[in-house]
């Protein structure tokens, strides 16, 4: 007690000294939570993104990550009806699931033979209802200021699709959708592709008349893809928005659809399946759970199908996070180092100034470590006191950074979205910062608290 | 009273106490930008136990060489030394210190106060370091302060308090764990006549109600006017003991 008195009291002895310090400190662990609390949430951000995209896990059949993309239409889940049923009936993953839905993936051309372009795309069917559940998932609450946008597909309207705005561009749609700040296409000059254009409307005519669609205003293309026995397929598609992707590749590409329309389109008329069924949970940190538990049904029933996490199908979210993991370690290293410097400096001359008194405990016998113990206190306590102001701060800016709805374009985002830190569950890491700034002022503390316990005791008393 | 103590205590000089330290051939060489200087030249002597006994001298003789140790707060070059019939050469650092903590305490010319404790917490301290139980630890603080007259003033911290007050802190600082050997390095230096000889007769009191062997280094005529042995000492060699 005596001990802690004593080091407590010499931090109040020369207060100046102290003040700057402890502003160090707190400047130092004002500026780590800031910022992590900031890669917190873009972190939050980016894991919603993705998990509003494809889920937590996505179940495929064996290979089809690997080698699906060349040929969905092999690499399709039979029964998948079954398999979503079983998901969703399962006791053990009862109320930790939040949406499981079948996905078809496909890829082919698509074409508006009205304007005579076409280009590839990469398609998705979906279940229309079951996708705006998917965009509604918000664990962390970094969305709860997004407003989230008609969907633009309907369950009951098997017809309707939407594109990504490069898409629209492509294939001539701006003016049909609206689409501010995307040109006009200009008028094509020659005959280039036209005897294809020629077969592909050929083959969208012959579609057409069975595709009666209700909403005779929405723009109209035509999907070609191959069908799982190889042969050439068109469906026509009424587009009722564009949707921007964040990539501009993807946004290019980007095709949404009815997963019954992309069934008619990889499948024909033989049995629809699904390339993938997607799996999102309420929370994820149920994740691991979940998949072991999926795992071991699909085994247990025989089901040749493997899973995948949202990581790993988003390899971007693994990328960017890994990307603001190491911008937070290298600025709190650089921040931690300030610290340390500072501390070291600070106790070198309180050491210095207090040289007789060192000798005078000692000679009345207070041990080297009993010295060693008095300075590393001191660090301590300056650390502690810095560290809780710091903390106390970036909770105060955190607060008042969260409420001057700023916004940015966060990566892997197409549109703006609010810039916030997230303060919110938070105490843990605080908790962290504290303990690891204490711990790098009681270490900073550790050079001159030696350099005062090995004095010797005529040397310190003799000192002036 | 005091002459009372003083012939009680006589007796006990005539029947030869063992001594409190004992020098034998100690020289002590200090090396100074590699130079050899001898400050100590193999001086053995005996300082006997339970008096008031003065190392004299002009200064650089050698006498706070020889005060530092005998408070084992520095080592020989060469020879023994026994303080409190302890062979302190042989201690260890750890050893050595936890011997001045139950035996010796100091008291220094600039009093030497931790500044950031009350002059009660700082006469605490040594019990403190001897692990003295809270409530006779209390106990002894108060009747100490009360002994050099500064219970009013045991809140004070040491810039709160005159130079004799800080000095009398600093002697209850020495004498409250009871210790076996007081050493004072030149205690009145910083003081004025009568603050110094305020001190003196406090020394003295306490000296003989508590038997307390005290050792000073000093050149103040009025300090060594009340030394029972005188140990002079020039240029590193003890001359003859005046007793």
């Amino acid at each position: 007690m005596m001990t802690f008195k004593i080091a407590f009291r010499n931090v109040l002895r020369n207060r100046r000294r102290s003040a700057m310090t402890l502003l160090a400190i707190a400047v130092g662990v004002i500026g780590i939570v800031l910022f992590g609390d900031f890669v917190r949430f873009v972190t939050a951000g980016l894991e919603t993104n993705a998990v509003d995209k494809v889920g937590h896990l996505e179940v495929f059949r064996t290979g089809y990550f690997a080698f699906g993309a060349g040929n969905p239409a092999e690499f399709g889940i039979d029964d998948y009806a079954s398999v979503v049923k079983a998901i969703g009936d399962d006791p053990a993953l009862a109320g930790k699931l939040s949406v499981v839905t079948p996905v078809v993936q496909l890829a082919g051309i698509a074409g508006n033979f009205a304007l005579d372009v076409s280009k590839t795309f990469l398609g998705t069917g979906v279940v229309p209802s079951d996708r705006d559940r998917l965009r509604l998932w918000d664990e962390h609450g970094v969305n709860r200021r997004r407003l989230l946008p008609d969907s633009g597909l309907r369950d009951s309207d098997e017809a309707r699709g939407i594109v990504g705005v490069g898409v629209a561009r492509v294939l001539g749609l701006c003016e049909p959708l609206k689409l501010d700040g995307c040109p006009a296409r200009p008028k094509k000059s020659g005959p280039d592709g036209a005897a294809l254009a020629v077969n592909l409307a050929g083959l969208a005519e012959a579609e057409r008349p069975s595709q009666s669609p209700p909403d005779d205003d929405l723009a109209r293309i035509d999907l070609l893809a191959a069908t799982a026995g190889g042969a050439p397929n068109v469906v026509n598609m009424l587009v009722s928005r564009a949707e921007p992707q964040a990539a501009r590749e993807l946004d290019d590409n980007f095709v949404a659809m009815h997963i019954g329309l992309a069934q008619r389109l990889l499948y024909g008329r033989t049995t629809p399946k699904a390339t993938g069924i997607v799996v999102q949970l309420r929370r994820t940190e149920d994740l691991a759970f979940a998949r072991q538990r999926l795992g071991q049904m699909f085994r247990e029933r025989h089901l040749d199908l493997e899973i995948r996490d949202f990581a790993e199908l988003e390899p971007f979210y693994r990328q960017a996070v890994g990307m603001f993991r190491a911008i937070f370690l290298f600025i709190s290293l650089i921040m931690g180092i300030i610290v340390l410097f500072t501390i070291v400096n600070t106790m070198g001359m309180s050491v210095m100034e207090r040289t007789t008194e060192i000798g005078t405990a000692r000679a009345m016998g207070v041990r080297r470590v009993g010295v060693r113990r008095v300075f590393l206190l001191e660090g301590a306590i300056l650390g502690a006191i810095g560290s809780t102001i710091g903390a106390a701060f970036a909770q105060v800016i955190g607060m008042v950074v969260n409420r001057a709805s700023l916004t940015w374009t966060p990566p892997g985002q197409a549109a703006p979205s609010p810039l916030e830190v997230l303060t919110a569950n938070s105490m843990g890491f605080v908790t962290l910062v504290w303990l690891a700034i204490v711990l790098a002022a009681t270490l900073a503390a550790l050079i001159p608290a030696n350099r005062g316990a090995r004095l010797e005791v005529v040397d310190a008393l003799r000192h002036v | 009273m005091s002459a009372t103590m003083s012939a009680a205590a006589r007796p006990e000089t005539a029947a030869a106490p063992p001594p409190v330290v004992r020098f034998q051939n100690v020289v002590k060489t200090y090396d100074e930008d590699g130079l050899k200087v001898e400050a100590i030249r193999g001086v053995s002597f005996a300082i006997p136990k339970g008096r008031f006994s003065m190392i004299v001298g002009p200064s650089g003789s050698g006498k706070t060489t020889l005060l530092n140790l005998i408070g084992c707060i520095d080592r020989p070059t060469s020879g023994a030394l026994e303080v409190c019939g302890e062979d302190v050469g042989t201690l260890s650092d750890d050893q050595v210190t936890d011997f001045r903590s139950r035996n010796i305490a100091f008291v220094f010319q600039t009093f030497n106060l931790f500044p950031v404790l009350t002059a009660y917490e700082n006469v605490e301290y040594p019990l403190l370091l001897l692990r003295v139980p809270s409530a006779e630890r209390r106990a002894r603080t108060l009747a100490m302060l009360d002994a050099v007259g500064l219970s009013d003033h045991k809140d004070h911290r040491p810039n709160q308090l005159s130079g004799g007050q800080r000095q009398r802190v600093a002697i209850a600082r020495a004498l409250v764990k009871h210790p076996a050997l007081v050493l004072a390095d030149e205690p009145t230096a910083n003081l004025d006549t009568r603050t110094g000889a305020e001190i003196i007769s406090l020394l003295r009191k306490v000296q003989l109600e508590q038997s307390v062997s005290f050792v000073f280094s000093t050149h103040d005529p009025q300090l060594i006017s009340h030394a029972e042995d005188t140990f002079p000492i020039r240029d590193g060699i003890l001359l003859e003991a005046r007793r």
